[in-house]
C-alpha cells in the first residue's frame, strides 16, 4: 500500500477579484489538511486570500499529442477578435 | 509599583509563547513530513512575533535601557513566568501537538479577554495575536483528531501524551498576585472564570479524538512563580546561550 | 521504429532550441527524465539536508529578531525543498521514493551541508556564501527546459532574495562589533569559502555531463565559469566587511577583468562527495531519525482520512 499523503493542486486567489491560480502542489492525508497545508506553504508572503485544493488525480488533462488538433484550428478565427474589423478612426466609444 | 506589577504581568505573558516557541523551533527539520515542519515553524513565527511586541513593551515600562533581548534572555531561571505546560519536552509528535492544543485553546480564551483590557497597548497585542491564534487552535484540534482517530498505535501515544500533559493544564488558570490584581484592575481576565469553558472545549475536542480525559490528576504548579522542571535550565542554557557568553554585544 | 524514435528526439530538441519549455506530459527522451529526476531530486535532498545545519542555531540565536529571521529562512528551505520534490514527482516519481533514495544514501544532496555549522557566525558565512553561490546557479535554472523545474525555481528565486541580504547582515553587525566578534566573522569565512567555491562541482574538463546539461539548458554557464562568477562578486562584498579571503593566490586579472584565484583542495571535494565529510553521518541519521520517528504520524493521518472518506460514503448512501 502506498504510504505517500496523495498529492494536492493548490489554487490562490491572489486578491478579490481576481480569479484563482495554480500555485504549486503539496502532500496532505484529507482536503482538511491540504487547505492547512497551502496556507502555511504557499500563503507565508500574504499571497491570498482564497485557496482551491485539488487532488491531483481528479484532474484530466488534455493530451499534449492533441494540442495540434485541439488549439491549432483557433489560429485563422481572427474574426474572433476587434482588429479583424475596419472601422472609420473619427468613430468613439467602440 | 504598578509599573513593577505591570511589567510582571508582561512577563507572564510573554514568557509562555517564548518558551512554547523556542520548543516549537527545536523541531524544524525534525519533523513527520515536510508540510508540518512548515507549520509547526510558522506557529513558532507567531509566538515570537507576539513576544516581541509583549517584551518590547515590556522594557519600555521598565526603562533603564532595558531592550526586548534584555528582557527575553537575560533573566534567571526563577524569574521566567511561564506555565510548566510549555516547557514540556519534544518527546514525540503526540506530545508535541497535545502540548500544543492544551496551550492553545487556554491562549485563544486568554487573548479574547485581552482584547478588552484596560490596558491599551496589550489591549492591541491581543487583537493582532488572537487571529493567529485562532489558526493555531484549529491546527492541534484538527491534529488531535487524525492522532486520536488515526490508527491505534496514533491513539495510544496520544493517550500517552494527554495523560502525562494534563497535570500541567491547571497552572494556566490558576491566578498569580500578579493577575489578581490585574483582573482587579480590568488589565487581565479574572481566570479562573475561563476554566469552565476551557473543560469544556478541552473535553469536544478529545471526544472528536476519541480520547477520554484522564482521572485522578495531581495538578502541578509552579512555574508562574519561577519554580519550573529540570527541562527549565537546559532550555535557557541553549536560548540564552550567546548573551551569555558574549554580553554586552550587538547581533 | 528506430527512424520514428530518432525523429522525436530531433523534434524535442529543436523544441529545446527554440526556447521552448518541456511539460510533463510531453514526450522526452528516457535520459531527459532520469536526469531532470536526479537533479530535481538531489536539488530537494539539499533543501531538506540544509535546514539542518542552520536549524543548528535557531534555538541559540543570539536576539529575537535574529530568531525570526532565521526560523523563517530554514522554513522557506522546507519550502523549497517541498517545491522541488513536487517538480520531480511530475516526471512520474513520489516524493516517497525520492526520500528513500535520499535515506539509503544513493541519492546525493550537496557536499556543503556535510560541514558543521561551529558558531553565530556560521549563520552568516551560510546565508552569505552558500546562498550566494546557490543563487547563481538558481537563477540560470529559472530558464531550465523543464517547465516545472523552471517554475519552481522562478518561486524559490523570488523568496530567497532575502536569504542571502540576510546572511550578510549578520556577517557586516559582527565586522563592526568587538574584536571577538570580528575574530568570530573571519573563522567563519575561513571555514566556509573553500566549501562554497566546490558547490559548484568538479573543474569544467572532470565533469563529463556538462555538454549533456547544457545542450537540454539545465545550464548555461559551466561550472567553472559560474564559480569564476562567484568569486568576482564575493571578493569586493568581503571587503567591505573588512574580512580576509583565506587564499594567497588570490589576486585581480587586469587581462581577464576577473581574480585569480588559488586551487581547490579537490580531495577533499572528493572525499565529502563520497559520504566522508565532517557531518555526512550525523546529517543522514537526523534525516533518518525525522522519517522513522514520523511514519506513525503519516500512517494515523492517512487512516483518519480513509474513515473521513468511508462515514461520507456511507452518510450519502
Amino acid at each position: 500500500m502506498n504510504k505517500d499523503w496523495p498529492i494536492w493542486e493548490i489554487f490562490i486567489r491572489s486578491k478579490n477579484g481576481l480569479d484563482h491560480r495554480h500555485a504549486g502542489s503539496l502532500h496532505a492525508a484529507d482536503a482538511e489538511m491540504a487547505i492547512q497545508n497551502a496556507r502555511d506553504v504557499y500563503t507565508r508572503r500574504q499571497e491570498g486570500v482564497s485557496v482551491w485544493v485539488v487532488e491531483s488525480k481528479h484532474i484530466t488533462a488534455s493530451n499534449p499529442e492533441k494540442s495540434g488538433e485541439l488549439f491549432e484550428p483557433a489560429k485563422d478565427k481572427v474574426y474572433r477578435h476587434p482588429t479583424f474589423y475596419n472601422l472609420p478612426d473619427e468613430l468613439k466609444h467602440m | 509599583m504598578e509599573q513593577k506589577a505591570l511589567y510582571d504581568y508582561l512577563l507572564l505573558l510573554g514568557d509562555n509563547p517564548t518558551i512554547l516557541g523556542q520548543r516549537l523551533g527545536e523541531l524544524c527539520g525534525h519533523g513527520p513530513e515536510l508540510e508540518t515542519d512548515i507549520a509547526l515553524t510558522n506557529i513558532s513565527l507567531d509566538l515570537f512575533g507576539q513576544v516581541r511586541n509583549y517584551f518590547q513593551y515590556a522594557a519600555e515600562v521598565i526603562g533603564n535601557g532595558a531592550t526586548e533581548d534584555s528582557v527575553a534572555m537575560l533573566r534567571h531561571e526563577h524569574e521566567y513566568k511561564n506555565a510548566l505546560l510549555v516547557e514540556q519536552p519534544n518527546r514525540d509528535f503526540a506530545y508535541v501537538i497535545c502540548r500544543q492544543f492544551l496551550f492553545d485553546i487556554f491562549h485563544q480564551l486568554l487573548l479574547n479577554e485581552l482584547m478588552s483590557s484596560k490596558n491599551e497597548r496589550i489591549s492591541a497585542i491581543a487583537h493582532k495575536s488572537v487571529k493567529e491564534v485562532d489558526y493555531h487552535v484549529d491546527f492541534s484540534s484538527t491534529w488531535m483528531k487524525r492522532l486520536g482517530d488515526g490508527t491505534e498505535e496514533s491513539n495510544q501515544r496520544l493517550t500517552e501524551a494527554m495523560g502525562f500533559l494534563w497535570r500541567y493544564s491547571m497552572e494556566l488558570f490558576k491566578p498569580t498576585e500578579t493577575e489578581t490584581l490585574m483582573a482587579e484592575m480590568g488589565v487581565g481576565p479574572d481566570l479562573s472564570e475561563l476554566k469552565p469553558i476551557y473543560m469544556e472545549r478541552v473535553n469536544t475536542t478529545l471526544q472528536a479524538s476519541k480520547l477520554v480525559m484522564p482521572e485522578k490528576t495531581t495538578y502541578q504548579y509552579g512555574g508562574k512563580t519561577g519554580r519550573h522542571t529540570e527541562y527549565m535550565g537546559y532550555i535557557l542554557a541553549e536560548f540564552q546561550y550567546m548573551q551569555r557568553a558574549y554580553p554586552n554585544m550587538k547581533w | 521504429m528506430e527512424n520514428k524514435s530518432i525523429n522525436l528526439e530531433k523534434e524535442f530538441q529543436a523544441r529545446i532550441d527554440r526556447g521552448e519549455n518541456i511539460e510533463a506530459k510531453d514526450w522526452m527522451p528516457e535520459k531527459y527524465r532520469k536526469t531532470h529526476i536526479r537533479q530535481i531530486s538531489q536539488h530537494a535532498h539539499s533543501e531538506v539536508v540544509g535546514m539542518l545545519p542552520e536549524g543548528n542555531w535557531i534555538s541559540r540565536a543570539p536576539s529575537l529578531r535574529r530568531k525570526v529571521a532565521l526560523l523563517a529562512k530554514v522554513q522557506d528551505e522546507a519550502g523549497h525543498g517541498l517545491y522541488l520534490y513536487s517538480a520531480a514527482e511530475t516526471l512520474g516519481i513520489s516524493r516517497d521514493e525520492l526520500v528513500e533514495q535520499l535515506l539509503e544514501g544513493t541519492a546525493k544532496y550537496s557536499s556543503i551541508f556535510n560541514y558543521p555549522t561551529l558558531t553565530w557566525a556560521d549563520m552568516g558565512a551560510v546565508g552569505w556564501l552558500v546562498d550566494g553561490a546557490a543563487i547563481i546557479n538558481q537563477v540560470m535554472l529559472t530558464k531550465t527546459s523543464y517547465g516545472p523545474y523552471a517554475r519552481a525555481m522562478v518561486r524559490i528565486c523570488k523568496e530567497e532574495s532575502f536569504h542571502q541580504r540576510q546572511g550578510y547582515e549578520i556577517m557586516l553587525a559582527l565586522a563592526n562589533g568587538t574584536d571577538a566578534q570580528k575574530q568570530m566573522a573571519q573563522d567563519a569565512l575561513n571555514r566556509f569559502w573553500w566549501p562554497s567555491l566546490m558547490m559548484f562541482g568538479p573543474r569544467d574538463e572532470d565533469s563529463p555531463n556538462t555538454e549533456q546539461s547544457m545542450k537540454w539548458k539545465i545550464k548555461k554557464k559551466t561550472n567553472d565559469e559560474l564559480r569564476q562568477q562567484f568569486v568576482d562578486q564575493t571578493v569586493p562584498q568581503a571587503d567591505i566587511l573588512g574580512l580576509t579571503i583565506p587564499d594567497p593566490d588570490l589576486k585581480w586579472n587586469d587581462e581577464n577583468g576577473g581574480y585569480d584565484f588559488g586551487e581547490i583542495d579537490w580531495d577533499e571535494f572528493w572525499d565529502v562527495v563520497k559520504g566522508n565529510g565532517p557531518c555526512n553521518r550525523k546529517r543522514m541519521e537526523d534525516r533518518n531519525n525525522a522519517w522513522d520517528n514520523g511514519a506513525w504520524v503519516r500512517e494515523a493521518a492517512l487512516a483518519h482520512a480513509r474513515k473521513q472518506a468511508e462515514q461520507k460514503i456511507s452518510k450519502t448512501a
